[in-house]
Formats: structure tokens, sequence, C-alpha cells
């Protein structure tokens, strides 16, 4: 090989080298290790859990010790209808709010499409700024809003709607309003953009040839915007399933969520393979959606 | 016409933008509230503000919160460019789907996994919890966000200028510094200006990943909040937010000129 190639082959591998072994090494590794632990035993030591692996037994500590791996993790969460109610729970929420999501943001997402195009660019801005705002704060600040004496009853009653202050906080209305305040951008802005690049003159069209508005909504801008719907509508889904501080502040002791339940597995219960455990089975809650998409994305791509 | 500007449209854009705003904007005028309590108005005071600077606790926090933002993020900020790069100039290259889903995956990851992973990596390995652990952390799950910003740059990036000055005798390295970094400059620091952002933010990637002495602000914010709204911790989110705003405007700002000197070109 000549010396110019050479050194490009270098240079190519400086380049991929570094990101490649760091993710490796602090992505793509530490799920590894979720997963052996999630197949291990809890013990009463420190680190709660049985050795990861032992190096020094040669072959027959090997096969020993993959014997003594085994799916009780698994077992104790398929057998307790506690860990049941949590993923399914998490599951309905998610899907329930991103459907309150969708209601919610395609509206705002098609005015800002239709604004005058110098005001584009602000609009979006607005959007970005709450999203990058500490969503700690943006979850906190619902507290002092929906508790019981708080400014959303003072405010009801001050109107005369209600005699008596509502319980929202501690309750699942509180941790929907709370996840679709705190993803809307998420929403709003993959809609925006596949609206913003729609073709405004086949609505035109529609609409000339007798269609009334909301037929031509219906079957021509929302079938266009699609893309930006499965967007929008994964990118919320997604991080919503494995939601932990929503529920945490705004949920009732009783909102169970997957999220939550691993953290009080390990931070309160100190449980690290149950925890692990909840963790695999999150994962493939997550991994669905994602291979899901693909598929369709695969499929678009063959169909150009 | 179908391009008109309707009502419909006026009303939905002022309720959604009014619902993502009016929550902060409480936070932030409640935090100049003189009544010790959250929900009652008793005139316009900055007491607050400076019960949050006696506050060892909080500006403690703030200075660990700092430290480990700034380090994450320039770390970051060097491995999510290369990762740009490699992305958009090294076409295919073997391991490429699986490099791609490694860039993406920890932008959608529930943030309780990221933390549980990491974590157990830590304790295998014999890594003790503190500072350095939560800034590995946090430059894993920022450095994909720079990788995407810096990447659309790249995408868009006119690339005879760099074969321009190959082709007058600069080596590969030397064209990258000299041509093609000036020119993307500003997607990188707007790609710092994000992860040192995201860093500031997390909390639950923190829980997981720091130990004794490295407790982060919003670590320290949201056990205060479990024990109930106070006027102190509506200051630290206000200032919080005014941080945040001028980074998010200086990135925005930074972008802007950016596309202004590439049309220039």
């Amino acid at each position: 090989m000549s010396r110019s190639g050479w050194r490009k082959r270098l240079a190519r591998a400086a380049v991929i080298l570094p990101p490649y072994a760091w993710l490796a090494a602090f992505f793509l590794l530490p799920f590894v290790i979720v997963l052996r632990i999630s197949l291990s035993d809890p013990a009463s030591a420190q680190p709660p859990y049985r050795p990861l692996f032992d190096w020094t037994g040669g072959w027959d500590a090997l096969m020993a010790f993959l014997g003594a791996l085994d799916l009780e993790n698994f077992e104790t969460l398929a057998s307790d209808s506690l860990y049941w109610e949590a993923a399914i729970s998490s599951v309905t929420i998610a899907l329930v709010s991103t459907v309150l999501l969708l209601l919610i943001g395609y509206p705002v997402a098609y005015g800002m499409a239709r604004a005058a195009p110098r005001l584009r660019p602000l609009l979006v801005a607005l959007v970005i700024l709450p999203f990058w705002t500490s969503f700690l704060i943006r979850v906190y600040a619902w507290i002092a809003i929906l508790k019981p004496e708080g400014l959303l009853n003072q405010f009801l009653l001050a109107l005369g709607l209600i005699s008596d202050p509502l319980t929202i906080l501690n309750t699942p209305t509180a941790v929907y309003i709370g996840v679709v305040y705190a993803y809307l951008p998420f929403m709003i802005l993959p809609l925006y953009a596949a609206l913003e690049r729609l073709d405004w003159t086949l609505v035109e069209a529609a609409q000339d040839l007798g269609s009334p508005p909301w037929k031509a909504f219906w079957t021509v801008t929302l079938p266009l915007s699609l893309p930006g719907v499965v967007a929008g509508s994964l990118l919320c889904f997604i991080p919503i399933v494995g939601e932990f501080v929503v529920p945490d502040l705004l949920g009732g002791s009783d909102t169970l969520m997957i999220g939550r339940t691993l953290w009080s597995e390990f931070f309160s219960n100190r449980d690290w393979p149950l925890a692990s455990a909840v963790a695999v089975v999150l994962l493939l809650i997550v991994v669905i959606p994602i291979v899901f998409y693909r598929e369709i994305e695969a499929r678009r791509w063959e169909a150009r | 016409m179908a391009r008109r500007f309707t009502w419909f449209n006026a009303t939905s854009l002022t309720l959604g933008f009014a619902f993502l705003y009016l929550p902060i904007l409480l936070v932030v005028l409640y935090s100049f509230n003189a009544s010790q309590l959250v929900t009652v108005w008793g005139g316009f005071s900055g007491r607050w503000y400076g019960a949050l600077l006696r506050n060892d606790a909080l500006r403690e926090a703030a200075w660990v919160t700092l430290r480990v933002a700034f380090l994450s993020a320039t770390v970051a900020t060097f491995l999510g460019t290369l990762a740009a790069v490699a992305l958009t100039r090294y076409g295919r290259f073997s391991g490429r789907t699986l490099f791609t889903g490694m860039i993406y995956a920890p932008m959608v990851m529930p943030e309780v996994i990221t933390g549980l992973s990491l974590l157990l990596l830590f304790v295998a390995v014999g890594l003790d919890r503190g500072f350095w652990t939560v800034t590995i952390a946090h430059t894993t799950f920022t450095m994909c966000f720079v990788t995407v910003v810096v990447q659309s740059r790249l995408i868009t990036f006119d690339r005879s200028l760099e074969e321009a000055a190959m082709d007058l005798g600069a080596t590969p390295l030397r064209a990258f510094l000299s041509v093609t970094l000036p020119l993307i400059a500003p997607a990188v620091a707007a790609g710092f200006l994000l992860a040192f952002t995201l860093s500031m933010d997390d909390l639950v990637i923190a829980s997981f990943t720091s130990g004794p002495g490295a407790t982060t602000l919003p670590m320290r914010i949201y056990s205060q909040v479990r024990l109930g709204v106070t006027p102190e911790i509506n200051a630290a989110a206000t200032l919080l937010i005014a941080f945040v705003t001028l980074g998010v405007t200086a990135a925005a700002l930074l972008t802007k000129r950016a596309a202004q000197t590439q049309a220039r070109l």
C-alpha cells in the first residue's frame, strides 16, 4: 500500500475510534452488565449481588458459573402482579399521553406552519426554549399550581366555578398534565417540520375541486404530515414509558410506572438484580416501537 | 385560499404558547414574592435570592454542577464532533450500523436505564462514585446531541473549499483545521452549549452515578422539592432558567451567524 493510503487509513482510525470506543465502553458494555446482573441472585454484600465473574477458576468454574445463571428475577417479575400493573400502566399512560400530545400539538404546529415565513424562526425558538429549560423545574412548577390550596384552585374558586378545592395533585390527572406539558415541544417540532415542507397547493387544489376544508385536511394535509406524526409520537412515547420525575413528583403513591419501580427497587429495596431485570423489561418495551419505526421508514424508502 | 392565517390558527398558537410559558412565568414571579407562603402574594422582594446566597448546600451543589457541566460538555464536544465527521465523511466503514445506533439510542433511552447501566459498570470495574463518574455519564449522553448538531452543519457544508485547500497542497488534517473547523465552529459551539445545558439539568442519571461529595444542583432541588415547595427553590429555579435562556439564545445567535457566513461564501 502506498504511503499516502496508509496515512489516510490512520487518519480515518483517529477520527472514528475515539467516539466509537467511548460509546462501546460507556453505552454498550453497561447493557451487557445489566443483562448479566439481571440473571444473578441478590446478595447482602457490597455491591449487593453475586460477583460478576470469577476468572481464576478455569473451565470448570466457568461452567458452574453459567449453570448458576437463572431467570429467577424475571420469574419474580412475572409472578408479582405489582410489576405487571406497573408495566401495563406505564404503557397506558404513555399511549394516552401521546394521543393527548397529538391533539394539542397538531393545531399549534399547524398554526406555526401557516404563520408568516418571517415569524416562523421566532415561533420555533419559542417552542425550543421551554424544552431546554430544566425539566425538573417545569414539573415542579405544576406542584404549586395543582395542589389543593394552589393557584388553579384559587382561580377557579374566585371565579365561582367550584365551591370546594379540587384534588388534582397526587392523582393520575396530574401525571397526564405534567407529562403533556413536559413533552409538548417534542411533539410540536417534528409535526412542524413535516407541515412546513407540505405543498399547500395540493390542499388548495382539493378545495378548488369542491372539497370542504375538513375533508381537504383529512384526505390531503393529514396523510402528507404522517411522517411528522409518527416521529413525534415515538419521540414522546419512548421516554414517557420510562418516565420517573413526573409520576414521582405529581403522581400519588398509587400511580405505578415502571421507571419509578426501577428507581425504588434500586434505591429503597437495594435489590440490584431485580432492578436490572426491570430495566431489561423496560428496554424490551422501548425497542419494539423503534424496530417498528425502522420497518416503516425502510418501506417508505423502497416505495420511492 | 388555503394559505390564509385563520382565527383558528391564531387561537391555537396563543393557547399553546400560554400553556408552555405560564407555569415557568409563575415560578419566576413567585421567586420575588415577599411572603413565606408560596401561593400567597405578599409584595415584591428579593429576600429569597439573599437566602439562596447564604445557603451553603445549594451553593456547593451549584459549583459541582458547573464543573461537571463544563468538563463533560468539553469532552462531549470533542468526541461528538469526531463522530459527526466520521458519519458524514467516511461513508461506509465496518460497524457503521452499530455506530449510528449507538449515536441515536442514548437520546431516546429512558434515563433510568442509562443511569442504572452506567452505575453497574462503574461498580463492576471498581470505580468510586463521585465527580468523575457523573462527568463520564454526562459526557456519554450529551455527546450524541453534539453529533446531531454538528452533523446537520457538515451535511450542508461546501466540500469544494476543503478540496481547494488540498489541491493547493494542504494535508487533510491541515485542511480540516484551517478551513472546515473555522466554518463549522458556530455549530460546534452550539453543540457545546446544548451539552452544557443538558448536563446542568440532569437529575436521574446524576442520582444513579453520583457519590458522596458530588451532589448536583438538580439532586439538591429534587430532595428539597420532595419536602415541599419553597420560595428559595423558586429563586434557584429562576436563576437556572435565566442561565439556560442565555445559553440557548447564544447558541441560536451562533447558528444564525454561521448560516450568514455560509451564505456570503
